[in-house]
């Protein structure tokens, strides 16, 4: 029998013409918009919703008045961007005294020098730690003066942008570490922590902040002594730090319930501690897996400051209230909200890209 | 002897909690002393009979009927009627257009999911005093005088004095005839089985008509439509420039949260289930509404019940633009009494009932629906 291997039965011998290219995935424009009856509809209302936007569009960019020193020309019926541009320095730093406002300006740069320096998850640490402590006692000196020939400005002479950065940044801190205990508490098995935590964590959570606020800045001088004089910053800050506490709690505790019990029973069989492994080994591992949902804690935060307006703190939007009331403008509120809506705006959309930048490493190292 | 004591873990444990305890209530205690030497110090009297005195201050506009004549009870209880009803008026819009704006997201028609996109990430990132303040801005800057007020629609008129709208007046039986259609629908939804049948039935059907036109002739409605006479409208159905600033900021803000909660419960629902409402020649709505949705609903409850709570509580900021919740009450009559312990208390025990009654309903809700694993 010759040997006929199977393979010269079946290959072919004569190339085959080249297969033509599968159809383009991508249908022309009419085709997607207009597919079917629901996507027509949907075409037409987001075309309905731009003819809409068209007196907004006149009101903001067409008609408005772009630069100006005569508040009087502002009255044609458009936006009066000339306004903010004016009472910029005004918005941006309150009440402070105009000839020391370089130093909040140092102080938003060493804030946002540090938030750069602290992006890189390789670099956090206790230097980075020390850092940040260094940093907030360098910005609070700069703010208050008194120190090194600076002549000292009280509180309520703060106001604007760096009051707004100092409140989140702050509160989001100094509550840090009370969270951690009270997401500790909340998980232990001992009844009276465990009751406290609950109900501190549960109560501040179940109040609005505004009531906080009132409690702050009217029931605080009551509960404490006399001699304890707090100033409206401050009463302001320490409702904030309780409520981003109870908030940051909760996140914390996701953390926590997250890490394997076999963590705690490995410590446990090693002979460790039972305080030294839960600070070594659970709650390293707990807070590196709430991370990015701890950046939404703090877009929360960034946005809640703004509440400090309605007990009279004097922040941005305080100050860009106050600049519109300014009389010889006629009342750019609408102009000054937008602006500091704006600010706000840019704070948390990069905090939100920095959490999905974040969360796509911490992803990648997982599967390392 | 006591070392021994130390290192028995059920007495260490014990005597940590009783620390803790002791440190606690002596807190607590520390906090009373002072606040009761600091009242007695300025001469503040605590209580509540202020309750009964007569208020004395206006309330600009109220669900439930108020005269600066009545007490500051009743001032307390219009403050609390008023936040119930922003709250819920708020909560209702605010899912229907989460909703919608989650639909269109998920829509595959790229003009209408970016705009709902961009629209998502805007109203996200600003705060909501900062959106209140800019829709009473403009409510109260920018609009025209009542002269010249836009007339979007025949009988709807937007100008400074706020929004008007014709309404729909039921006469003087039209308290009763609301409760009856409100206690009519309810019976319907329970007996809708068997009514599906009558409806089926030409002589059902007909009787259904002849309630309906006996009912309508007997409460003689009339449609109100607002008229400029002079400086102001007349007529119709008035929402102030507060009001109506409040609720377009509230309802766009928790509408843009409501439908992300939604859109990540629809897309957490595995693609298999998709494909297999396909795979059986349902339409797309169909496997929306009758696969997709209902499963998505267990997995957006819970996100969705915080997003309502926050809502309630976010309804304080009203006193941002001077409309008058419990939160505006609180302040004015601390300004008009002093009695801010009790006023405040008041304030957050509201509050506090409200969510702990809210997350209780909704453990035990969350229990019933939630799926049974082995």
């Amino acid at each position: 029998m010759t040997s006929l291997s199977i393979n010269e039965a079946y290959v072919s011998t004569e190339i085959r013409p080249a297969q033509t290219a599968p159809a383009s995935k991508r249908s022309p424009i009419i085709k997607t918009l207009f597919s079917d009856f629901l996507s027509a509809a949907l075409t037409v209302g987001a075309i309905a919703v731009f003819v809409s936007l068209f007196p907004a569009i006149k009101w903001g960019v067409i008609d408005a008045t772009w630069a100006t020193n005569d508040p009087g020309a502002c009255r044609s019926g458009g936006a009066c961007w000339a306004f903010i541009g004016a009472k910029l320095r005004f918005i941006l730093f309150g009440l402070y005294p105009p000839d020391e406002q370089w130093r909040p300006a140092i102080v938003m740069v060493l804030i946002l020098v540090m938030v750069l320096a602290s992006l890189s998850p390789s670099l956090w640490g206790r230097k980075l730690a020390a850092g940040w402590l260094g940093a907030v006692a360098v910005m609070l000196a700069l703010m208050w003066g008194g120190v090194a020939g600076l002549p000292f400005v009280p509180t309520s002479q703060w106001g604007g942008l760096p009051v707004t950065l100092l409140l989140a940044l702050l509160s989001l801190g100094l509550g840090f570490p009370f969270a951690v205990f009270l997401a500790l508490g909340r998980r232990s098995k001992l009844p009276i922590p465990r009751l406290l935590s609950v109900g501190v964590i549960e109560t501040i959570r179940g109040l609005p902040l505004v009531g906080l606020l009132f409690v702050a800045s009217i029931l605080l001088p009551l509960l404490l002594p006399p001699t304890w004089t707090i100033d409206k910053l401050g009463r302001t800050f320490a409702a904030l730090t309780v409520f981003a506490a109870a908030y940051l709690a909760e996140v914390i505790r996701g953390g926590l319930q997250a890490i394997p019990a076999g963590q705690i029973e490995a410590a446990k069989a090693l002979g460790i501690p039972h305080w030294k492994a839960v600070q070594h080994i659970v709650l390293p591992q707990a807070i590196q897996k709430v991370i990015p949902p701890l950046t939404n804690t703090a877009i929360v935060m960034v946005k809640n400051t703004s509440l400090v307006m309605i007990v009279g703190v004097f922040d941005m939007l305080s100050a860009g209230r106050s600049a519109a009331m300014d009389p010889v403008w006629p009342a750019p509120y609408a102009e000054a909200y937008l602006f500091v809506g704006m600010i706000y705006f840019a704070i948390c959309v990069g905090i939100s890209y920095y959490a999905r930048w974040l969360e796509l490493r911490v992803k990648a190292k997982d599967y390392r | 002897m006591l070392l021994t004591l130390w290192d028995n873990r059920r007495t260490r444990n014990l005597a940590l909690q009783a620390l803790l305890f002791a440190g606690f209530a002596g807190l607590l205690y520390w906090l009373w002393s002072n606040t009761a030497s600091n009242l007695a110090a300025r001469g503040i009297r605590v209580g509540f009979d202020y309750l009964d005195r007569q208020a004395n201050f206006p309330i600009s506009e109220s669900v439930l009927p108020y005269d600066p004549s009545d007490t500051f009870g009743w001032a307390y209880l219009v403050g609390v009627a008023n936040t119930a009803a922003i709250s819920f008026t708020s909560i209702v819009a605010a899912t229907l257009l989460g909703l919608l704006i989650a639909l269109v997201r998920l829509s595959r028609n790229p003009l209408a999911s970016t705009i709902a996109a961009v629209f998502v990430g805007g109203v996200r990132n600003m705060p909501l005093i900062v959106q209140l303040l800019f829709w009473y801005a403009l409510a109260t800057t920018l609009l025209p005088a009542p002269r010249l007020a836009f007339n979007p629609l025949p009988g709807v008129y937007l100008s400074l004095r706020g929004l008007y709208l014709p309404s729909l007046s039921l006469g003087e039986h039209g308290n009763v005839f609301l409760l009856l259609a409100a206690s009519v629908i309810v019976g319907l939804a329970i007996l809708r089985r068997q009514l599906s049948a009558t409806l089926r039935d030409p002589l059902g059907w007909s009787a259904v008509v002849v309630i309906v036109i006996a009912a309508l002739a007997l409460i003689k409605p009339a449609v109100s439509v607002p008229e400029l006479k002079g400086f102001n409208f007349v007529g119709g159905l008035r929402l102030s420039p507060e009001f109506a600033a409040l609720m377009l900021g509230l309802v766009l803000y928790t509408s843009v949260f409501i439908s992300e909660v939604i859109r990540g419960g629809i897309e957490a629902v595995s693609r298999g289930q998709w494909e297999a409402g396909r795979a059986l020649g349902l339409s797309e709505r169909h496997t929306m509404f009758r696969i997709i949705i209902p499963q998505a609903l267990r997995i957006i409850i819970p996100p969705m019940t915080s997003q309502y709570l926050s809502t309630v509580k976010n309804t304080t900021l009203a006193l941002a633009v001077g409309y008058p919740e419990l939160g505006l009450v609180v302040g004015t009559v601390i300004n008009q009494t002093g009695q801010a312990i009790e006023s405040i208390s008041i304030l957050l025990a509201v509050f506090l009932t409200i969510s702990i009654g809210v997350s209780m309903f909704m453990n035990w809700y969350n229990a019933r629906v939630a799926l049974v694993t082995r």
